[in-house]
């Protein structure tokens, strides 16, 4: 039985060398500039810092590109990708064409993931995406597990699918926070305010605490609870999903850490011992549980759940 | 193909863009074409984005397209969705009907309905929507690669980059001019989703941009609140888009086609925007040279106003102002009152479908393409019957009364709180 790639997302070149230590397989990294809500920033320098913990350890490096570029930005991606070439990270992940574009032109060799986070919802779209380039599409978060099996039994391309953490809920090109303080006239607060850490919208009818933050691709609004099916993984196994990712964006580096420790076993023993995996399963999860941050519930995300429209 | 050219010594607009307007029914589809819409978006029964909308059926949408082909004019229909597995079956069927019944085209985010209308429904024209956030003029590229007739951009463009992307890609632009708009990238927010269990990108959005919020701020476990007793919640509502002083510029920038946000708008309101924006686009393309905004114009605006409007990011992004705090109470100042139905030129007698409460003595404006505006006193009020009325009380009742001026079909009828 394949067993997926865990994809884990470090906060710095050092958490990066834990993470291989708890078992990650692949790390999502970059920098605000051209990747959206990342865990943490990784300059240029940091990329080929990465790269050697990367090869010391045998993990894989994606790259992300997939903010939604302006103008702008468009002629500098060329110069970002032929970077990223020369490192020979081992993937690019997009979700605006002029990015797949731009790797056409400049590094036709380079795989690509395609991930919009939210755009990713039938099989077809994938494969549509894969005949455009992309090696992998990483699903949308809004999808059920009977969706996500049947993504994969039709898919061309990899499938990635988060397992764990928050999901971003919206992203605005406006300046929400700093606009909401303009507004108050508390002109002192806008700059110092709009990038703090820690804030959350308080939603009173669902008693739900979403966080908010701002930075250079807007203001960015996150799921109220994070997601965690570690006890849930044997449908996915068994269809052959390709990589399971936990995105540690907002949390510290010791708590992706101690989380990474717990999907690497429950992926090995689901893969390779199954009866081990279903009488421990549900003491991973509540290993998780005990470490949660306050305000931060686990649920299972939209895997069981219905949606109208 | 230059956008003006100098004619007997006049400066004219020789690229006039298209004026597309929504429609939620048939009834709007009649009134959007016949105020002056050269083009008119529908949505069908499925594939589009408002769930809550009347929405077209083929024979509707037959009708449809075949009142508008007497005009000159185009229906486009959205299906717009991010379709999951369970939508693919049933979609060729769907775009056959749609190309059978002659529809110029579809407004598509989803490669796969982009693909299947490409091999199933060939003489549909294909335009990208604004699902798609399309901000850039690679990623406009791209999607000319691919084959499509038309883009509709992000509503994150500016009047510059727009400008840019003119400049680079040879390709139909489409951009919003009027309306309602997401305050999230659109295809990017999935707030209904995570707060009602309905699929914004499947046409479920519930608006919960639109809600109240408290910012709270967490030192340790404690959660600080950032904001006062008296203080207003959180917001991130959006004033509505209104760029009627940016149509010079959009024209001279060479944008295709102009588009009006709104099919669960009344008839009213996409007569009164229509016919406004018109006006508007004819007299710039006449004599651009000369051409100033009239304030009868804006006027005409607020009078369908559901919220307070903003230009949003057509000349930079939009500051606080452009948003919508506290309690905003309904803008709109002017009730839609009856639509006429005919008028005897001899009698002077007026036959009008009421549409809200209205009595001898009030005052009562007229519009419509044909006429100026006017106002009147209403004097006696008759049923079909003939029969003398102290007011026009009951829905969709037929009425009679004097009116001094010539009115014409679909021509409406207003009156002020």
């Amino acid at each position: 039985m394949k067993k997926p790639e865990l994809l884990v997302t470090p906060t710095s070149v050092a958490h990066m060398e834990q993470l291989a230590q708890a078992g990650a397989n692949a790390v999502v990294i970059g920098e605000q500039r051209y990747g959206l809500r990342l865990a943490g920033e990784f300059s240029r320098q940091h990329i080929v810092d990465a790269m050697h913990v990367a090869r010391k350890h045998g993990v894989r490096v994606y790259v992300a590109m997939n903010a939604l570029f302006h103008n702008d930005k468009v002629d500098e991606l060329s110069d970002y990708v032929r970077f990223l070439a020369e490192q020979q990270v081992d993937a690019i992940i997009f979700g605006d064409p002029a990015v797949l574009m731009t790797v056409r032109e400049v590094a036709p060799h380079m795989k690509l993931h395609w991930n919009t986070e939210t755009t990713a919802t039938n099989w077809y779209a994938c494969n549509y995406w894969g005949r455009k380039g992309a090696k992998r599409a990483v699903l949308a978060r809004e999808l059920n597990m009977e969706e996500i099996i049947e993504i994969k039994k039709h898919a061309e391309v990899e499938i990635e699918v988060q397992v764990h953490g928050m999901t971003c809920m919206f992203q605005s090109k406006r300046s929400l926070i700093g606009n909401y303080f303009e507004y108050q006239g508390k002109f002192m607060e806008v700059q110092q305010m709009k990038y703090t850490k820690g804030l959350f919208l308080y939603d009173k009818e669902r008693d739900n605490r979403y966080p908010i933050f701002e930075d250079e691709n807007g203001t960015h609004i996150m799921s109220p609870n994070d997601i965690c099916i570690i006890d849930e993984l044997e449908e996915m196994i068994d269809a052959g999903i390709d990589s399971f990712k936990i995105d540690g964006v907002l949390h510290e580096p010791e708590y992706i850490t101690e989380v990474t420790k717990r999907y690497r076993r429950a992926i090995d023993l689901c893969v390779e011992h199954r009866e081990q995996y279903e009488e421990e399963k549900a003491k991973l999860f509540a290993e998780i549980e005990a470490i949660q941050p306050q305000h931060r519930p686990l649920d299972t995300g939209f895997f069981f759940k219905e949606t109208v429209y | 193909m230059s956008i003006s050219q100098i004619i007997d010594g006049k400066r004219v607009i020789v690229k006039k863009p298209e004026l597309l307007a929504p429609a939620g029914n048939l009834e709007k589809l009649k009134v959007a074409v016949h105020y002056g819409a050269d083009a008119v978006f529908i949505g069908g029964q499925e594939y589009g984005l408002r769930s809550n909308a009347d929405n077209f059926t083929l024979e509707e949408m037959a009708e449809g397209v075949q009142f508008a082909s007497k005009y000159g004019a185009k229906i486009y229909v959205t299906t717009n969705i991010y379709a999951h597995n369970e939508n693919i079956p049933g979609l060729e069927e769907y775009l056959r009907g749609l190309e059978r019944v002659g529809v110029h085209g579809i407004i598509v985010a989803d490669p796969l309905i982009i693909e299947t209308a490409r091999r199933v429904a060939p003489k549909l024209e294909v335009h990208l929507s604004t699902q798609q956030s399309l901000t850039n003029w690679k990623a406009v590229q791209f999607w000319k690669e691919e084959g499509l007739e038309r883009v509709v951009l992000a509503r994150e463009t500016s009047a510059e980059e727009i400008r840019q992307i003119k400049e680079k890609v040879d390709i139909e632009i489409e951009t919003f001019i009027h309306g309602a708009m997401c305050i999230a990238y659109s295809g990017r927010c999935v707030l209904s989703n995570h707060m009602t269990a309905r699929d914004s990108n499947r046409g479920g959005c519930c608006q919960s941009c639109r809600w109240d919020y408290d910012l709270y701020k967490l030192e340790g476990d404690r959660a600080i609140a950032l904001f006062d007793e008296n203080d207003d919640p959180f917001a991130m509502s959006p004033k509505d888009l209104n760029l009627i002083q940016s149509i010079p510029k959009m024209i001279e920038l060479g944008i295709d086609s102009l588009k009006i946000e709104g099919r669960m708008k009344s008839i009213h309101y996409v007569a009164t925007v229509v016919s406004v924006y018109r006006k508007v686009i004819d007299a710039y393309c006449a004599d651009p040279d000369n051409f100033v905004i009239r304030k009868e114009w804006l006027d005409e605006l607020d009078k369908c106003a559901n919220r307070d409007t903003a230009p949003a990011f057509f000349e930079g992004v939009p500051g606080y102002k452009e948003q919508m705090f506290g309690v905003h109470s309904k803008k709109t100042t002017y009730d839609f009152v009856g639509l006429v139905l005919d008028y005897d030129k001899e009698t002077r007698i007026v036959t009008l479908q009421q549409r809200n409460f209205f009595k001898p003595g009030d005052e009562v404006e007229f519009f419509g393409p044909e006429i100026e505006n006017f106002t009147q006193v209403i004097e006696t009020i008759w049923d079909e019957e003939g029969n003398e009325l102290d007011a026009a009380r009951h829905p969709l009742q037929i009425v009679r009364f004097k009116v001094d001026r010539e009115v014409f079909p679909y021509n409406m009828m207003r009156k002020g709180h």
